[in-house]
């Protein structure tokens, strides 16, 4: 499906499955997108057993945490832009301030620059307590811009 | 080489005790106190970009952040709690599927809490790499504490 079919899908009908389907590893993790506030979607990743990584507290792996924040980040751009293409991502930076426990996640991102060619995302991630965040990223992307697609 | 049945008690566990890792399909290929290396086949469900066939960067993190804390396990030497405080990847080339990513991790500084840790990324060539990244991880556990939370048993 053309991006821009499934960003319409997204937007009007609140339904992301095809958007999702154009990052599968988006899929892989479990991710579905809250689109209750259109200016201001939430990335929600339902907890499952296969996320742990360390079973003994148990604790979500930190490395899902930070996937989870990078694809919530190209999920929004995806979104929020009219890019024809995926982005790429440039470099990405992770702050962990809580261990994420077995239960569900939540990101929310800001746009906080928007260039022709890059963008800087700002990724906020949470469990039950939104106040009480696990982590915070930021990231850069390379937009496609004029580039023939 | 002393501490051989340390590393190979990390080796055997690391699976087992972190299921993600055996999820994505992570194959530690080297453990020792001077670094982890750890092969990753790809899977078609890693693609962040179909148009393009391109791996999603966040199968590349998962990979550094799991390698880093055996890297580092390993480098302390005994069963320990740790955990990331942070991590900065640069994302240097484009991935692509078809071929295993490769990363190495070492600890080239520890102190009483804290370890810095650098890790790269490459597929064909080890010149070549797709990414790097520096980590800070904390050591968490306190003096005479039982290690079983370190999930590593």
């Amino acid at each position: 499906m053309k991006m821009e079919e499934a960003r319409r899908l997204a937007r009007e009908q609140k339904d992301s499955a095809a958007l999702l389907g154009l990052v599968p590893y988006a899929v892989y993790l479990g991710l579905h997108i809250d689109m209750a506030d259109p200016a201001a979607p939430v990335l929600h990743l339902p907890f499952k057993k296969s996320l742990i990584g360390n079973s003994a507290l148990p604790a979500i792996h930190g490395g899902v945490v930070a996937s989870f924040m990078e694809s919530a980040a190209l999920m929004h751009l995806l979104l929020m832009l009219d890019e024809q293409r995926v982005p790429k991502s440039i470099d990405f930076s992770i702050d962990y301030l809580r261990s994420a426990h077995a239960e569900d996640s939540y990101a929310s991102c800001a746009v906080e620059r928007l260039g022709r060619r890059v963008a800087q995302v700002q990724i906020r991630c949470w469990q039950a307590n939104p106040a009480k965040p696990v982590a915070l990223a930021r990231a850069h992307f390379l937009l496609a811009g004029d580039e023939p697609a | 080489m002393s501490n051989q049945p340390f590393y190979d008690i990390l080796r055997r566990s690391y699976a087992t005790s972190v299921p993600h890792v055996g999820e994505l399909g992570i194959e530690l290929t080297r453990i020792d106190g001077e670094a982890a290396e750890a092969r990753l086949p790809c899977k078609p469900e890693f693609l962040g970009d179909v148009e393009r066939q391109l791996i999603h960067t966040g199968v590349i993190t998962t990979l550094i952040d799991s390698i880093c804390g055996i890297a580092l396990l390993a480098h302390i030497g005994k069963p320990t709690r740790i955990a990331t405080l942070d991590l900065r990847v640069d994302y240097l080339r484009p991935s692509r599927p078809g071929k295993d990513l490769v990363c190495r991790a070492e600890c080239y500084r520890l102190t009483e809490q804290i370890a810095f840790l650098r890790a790269t990324v490459w597929q064909d060539d080890p010149a070549a790499p797709v990414a790097s990244c520096l980590a800070a991880f904390m050591r968490t556990g306190r003096p005479g504490e039982k290690s079983e939370r370190s999930g590593l048993q």
